[in-house]
C-alpha cells in the first residue's frame, strides 16, 4: 500500500501511459487530449463563427468521458492514493526557483505564487494563468496536437509531423524556462 | 457500457498524471532544466512500448475489442503548423506547467486556478479556428 502512497516512479508511469493509449486504440479511437478544447468550443456554439468548429461533436463524445474520468482520476490520486503533496524535485531545481522567488519549491505539488487560493487575487498570477493557457489551446491546436496526441502517439506511430510538433514543444518550453522566466519572475 | 469503459481509462490516466508527477508544475521546469530523468523517463518508456505495440499492431492486423480493423490514420503532412504551433504550444506548457490533460487531472485535484488556464485554453483553441485561414500552415 506504502508503494501506492508513494509518487509512483517514471518506470511504473510510463508504461501505464502506454498501455492509456492501446487501451483507446484497441476501443477503436486514439489517444489525443486537445481535441477536446474544439470540441468544448463546438459544444459551446463556436460552429457559428468558424467553420472549423462546425462538426458533429457528440463523435468526440468519448474522449469528453475521458477527460471527466481524468479529472475524478486527478481527485483520487490526490486525496485518496497520496500521503503528502510535496514533489521531491531536484535540489539544484529548488535552488533556482528560489531564486526566482518560488519558495513552496520542493514543498508543494504546484507553486503557491501560482495556484493557491490567495493567488486567484492577484493580478499577475491570473495573466501568468490566462497566458499559459492561451498560448496550450493556440498552440496545440495549430499544431493539431499535443503531448499526448504527438510526443506518445504520433511519435509511436513514427510521424514526421509529431517529431516537427515535439522539438518545437522543446523550443518553447527552453525559451519560456531559460530566457522568458528571468524577465517575468 | 462502452462510456463506463472511456470513463475507466479517463480514471486510470488522470491517478496516473497525478501520481507520477506529470501534473506538477515542477515536474516539468525540472524537465526544461535536465535536472532530472524523471519526465524523460515517463515520456521514453512510454514511447519504447508504444513504437513496440503500434509495429505489432500493424503487422498482426490486429482487432479492436469490437472485432473491427485497427486502422491507425497518419498525420497530415505539413511543417509550419506543427513547428510554429509545437512552439506556441511549449511556451504555454511552460508557463502554466500543464498539458491538456493533466488540467483535467488538477481540476479534480482541487486546485480551482487551473479553471484560468482552461479558460484560456478554450479562448486559445477558439481563437486559432478564428484566425486558421490566415496562418501559415
Amino acid at each position: 500500500m506504502d508503494l501506492i502512497l508513494e509518487p509512483w516512479p517514471w518506470y511504473v508511469a510510463g508504461p501505464m501511459i502506454a498501455l492509456v493509449m492501446f487501451l483507446l486504440i484497441f476501443m477503436g479511437r486514439k489517444f489525443g487530449m486537445s481535441s477536446n478544447l474544439e470540441t468544448m468550443c463546438a459544444v459551446c456554439g463556436a460552429g457559428k463563427k468558424s467553420e472549423y468548429f462546425s462538426f458533429d461533436w457528440r463523435a468526440n463524445r468519448w474522449n469528453l468521458v475521458v477527460i471527466l474520468g481524468a479529472a475524478i482520476g486527478g481527485f483520487a490520486g490526490a486525496h485518496l492514493l497520496s500521503t503528502g503533496e510535496a514533489v521531491a524535485i531536484a535540489p539544484e531545481t529548488v535552488e533556482k526557483l528560489n531564486a526566482l522567488g518560488f519558495e513552496s519549491a520542493g514543498k508543494a505539488y504546484l507553486p503557491e505564487d501560482l495556484f493557491s487560493t490567495s493567488a486567484l487575487s492577484d493580478p499577475f498570477a491570473l495573466a501568468i494563468l490566462m497566458i499559459g493557457g492561451l498560448l496550450i489551446g493556440f498552440g496545440a491546436r495549430y499544431a493539431a496536437g499535443c503531448t499526448s496526441g504527438h510526443a506518445i502517439s504520433g511519435l509511436s506511430n513514427l510521424q514526421l509531423p509529431s517529431l516537427i510538433a515535439v522539438i518545437g514543444f522543446f523550443i518553447g518550453g527552453l525559451v519560456m524556462v531559460h530566457l522568458l522566466f528571468p524577465m517575468i519572475f | 457500457m462502452r462510456t463506463l469503459a472511456y470513463l475507466f481509462i479517463g480514471i486510470f490516466f488522470g491517478v496516473v498524471m497525478y501520481k507520477s508527477e506529470a501534473a506538477s508544475w515542477f515536474r516539468i521546469y525540472e524537465m526544461f532544466h535536465f535536472d532530472s530523468f524523471h519526465m524523460y523517463g515517463i515520456i521514453g518508456s512510454a514511447l519504447f512500448l508504444g513504437v513496440v505495440g503500434v509495429q505489432l499492431i500493424k503487422r498482426r492486423k490486429m482487432k479492436t475489442f469490437f472485432g473491427e480493423p485497427i486502422k491507425i490514420a497518419p498525420k497530415e503532412r505539413g511543417f509550419k503548423n506543427y513547428l510554429f504551433g509545437g512552439v506556441i504550444f511549449g511556451l504555454g506548457w511552460a508557463l502554466a506547467g500543464a498539458c491538456p490533460g493533466p488540467i483535467y487531472t488538477l481540476i479534480g485535484a482541487g486546485y480551482v486556478s487551473i479553471l484560468i488556464v482552461l479558460a484560456g485554453a478554450l479562448l486559445g483553441a477558439f481563437l486559432y479556428g478564428l484566425l486558421r485561414k490566415k496562418l501559415p500552415h
